[in-house]
């Protein structure tokens, strides 16, 4: 009888949760400046890829979804992360509402064979700009510079950046055979570093005190940071450069130029400081602001 | 050939490092295995369950496991130490067991008349073991042991997993992961590698064991 009566509170409650939580969801989008906004009778000159998207009202964006705090698939589908909201500020720039946008995974090897194949419009997805992939690809932005960055216990205020590992003899944690193992080497001597074959062992030596520092693309460690319950922070600046762009079909240069304008609109209207702070912005104090963008070529 | 001369300094820090591994956990192990046989053939039974429960954990366990448990699980438990520490003590627990099964089957190679005759003439049990039986029993172990060893040299590979890095087989992922090097020639500049450790090692080892040789 008991255990009934608890089941009946729980389901109530359980209901009343979910009420109110969709409740929320129903709020007309773009009132309270959280979401972008969705741009109106938009006109695009015929045979432009904004015409065709803007016509079939239907665009589909390539994206991690297994990346914390830029492109993440929650257990009910729904997709959170700063490239998520990048890529929805895009959509609606071309009129299309948020939900109407179609998700396509990209996972890092595939995202170029993705735009040849024409199976997506753009692919926002920590996307780093390089030569080798301008070969394949034309990139839009770049929309945020991200850069190997040092992580470390929360309690920890001895290391400040790269230059203080080496004085502080701190223990550093990096991947076997990554670039920014490779990188870190000229901040340290070599008996200082630890190599696993994953970060997740990185993270777990951190929490346990094994390591100092956990270092590699500060994208990768706000992930951590996010997960670790106020246990970690990042310290200090940036210290590699890895554009992140908006990879779309090589040569489409309208269409490049199309979504710098509408990125610089978004920085300018501060939808892209908003995209920033209800994502990665919840664990880390740095705000960036939209990188000098590319010419488009 | 090229890419391996031109990282020759790599593979040579790569190799020191891995001799530096194996001796330890070699000399470590050979210690620990003797002592873990000795309790086998004990005729005091808790210390014969102890080296029974030892051999049956740490030959039927993975080396990958019991080095997870050194790295990972150690500091877990609040037990600090540096990685390389960690991975020597897994590898030595690991070959201890094999050192303590080779030495058991040295120990009983050994004509029982020698233990009797000893322990007649009034020698302890540790008497006996340490100056008749031992002596004889692990110059007929020198070639299992030989086999053991070497296994080990090449089980050193996945130490360098477990956080301790710059070992030899770690170098073939910073050549080809980190700067994109061809793989087969890097990983046949390993193998070269572990060869020039383990073949002068089964050199030596045959002529140790016909140097020791029990003539009967």
């Amino acid at each position: 009888m008991r255990w009934n009566a608890v089941l009946r509170v729980g389901a109530a409650l359980a209901g009343l949760a979910m009420a109110v939580a969709g409740c929320g969801q129903q709020q007309p989008p773009g009132t309270d400046g959280s979401t972008p906004p969705v741009a109106q009778g938009a006109h695009f000159e015929p045979g432009t890829t904004m015409a065709k998207i803007a016509n079939a009202h239907a665009i589909r964006i390539g994206t991690k979804f297994d990346q914390p705090l830029f492109g993440q698939q929650a257990l009910g589908g729904k997709l959170t992360g700063f490239d998520t909201e990048i890529g929805r500020t895009i959509a609606g720039a071309l009129g299309i509402s948020p939900d109407q946008v179609q998700w396509v995974e990209a996972p890092s090897a595939q995202r170029e064979e993705l735009i040849k194949q024409g199976k997506v419009d753009l692919v926002v997805a920590t996307y780093t700009i390089n030569d080798k992939r301008r070969q394949q690809v034309s990139f839009a932005g770049p929309y945020y510079i991200a850069g190997q960055s040092l992580m470390v216990s929360s309690d920890n205020n001895t290391i400040t950046g790269p230059d203080s590992l080496r004085p502080t003899k701190a223990r550093v944690c990096s991947v076997q055979g990554s670039t920014p193992a490779e990188n870190i080497r000229k901040y340290i001597d070599p008996a200082q570093l630890t190599v696993f074959d994953v970060y997740s062992k990185c993270a777990d030596a951190l929490r346990t005190g094994q390591v100092d520092v956990v270092t590699t693309d500060n994208v990768v460690l706000l992930g951590f940071v996010a997960n670790s319950n106020g246990g970690f922070k990042l310290v200090g600046d940036t210290f590699t450069r890895e554009p992140y762009g908006i990879g779309i079909h090589k040569g489409d240069v309208a269409f490049c130029t199309f979504i710098n304008n509408a990125l610089t609109q978004a920085a300018k209207s501060g939808v892209y400081a908003n995209a920033w702070k209800k994502t990665a912005g919840k664990v880390t104090t740095q705000m960036p602001e939209l990188p000098a963008l590319d010419s488009c070529s | 050939m090229d890419i391996i001369l031109d990282n020759i300094g790599l593979y040579r820090d790569g190799l020191l490092k891995t001799l530096q591994i194996c001796l330890y956990a070699g000399i470590g192990s050979l210690v620990l295995g003797t002592v873990i046989a000795t309790f086998r053939v004990s005729p005091f039974p808790p210390l014969r369950a102890t080296g029974t429960a030892w051999v049956t954990v740490f030959r039927n366990c993975p080396l990958a496991v019991v080095l997870f448990f050194c790295a990972f699980g150690l500091p877990e438990l609040g037990i600090h130490g540096a990685y390389f520490w960690f991975g020597v003590s897994g590898l030595v627990l690991y070959t201890s067991a094999f050192v303590c099964e080779a030495v058991r089957s040295g120990i009983n190679a050994v004509p029982l008349g020698q233990a009797e005759a000893a322990r007649a003439v009034g020698l302890t049990y540790a008497q006996s073991l340490r100056e008749i039986v031992l002596p004889q029993a692990l110059r007929s172990a020198v070639p299992p042991l030989g086999s053991v060893m070497i296994a080990m040299v090449k089980n050193s590979a996945i130490v360098g997993a477990f956080g301790v890095g710059g070992e030899l087989f770690s170098v073939q992922a910073r050549l080809t992961s980190a700067q994109g090097l061809a793989l087969i020639p890097v990983l046949l500049g390993v193998a070269a590698g572990y060869l020039i450790i383990t073949i002068p090692a089964g050199v030596a080892l045959g002529a140790l064991e016909r140097r020791l040789a029990v003539v009967r």
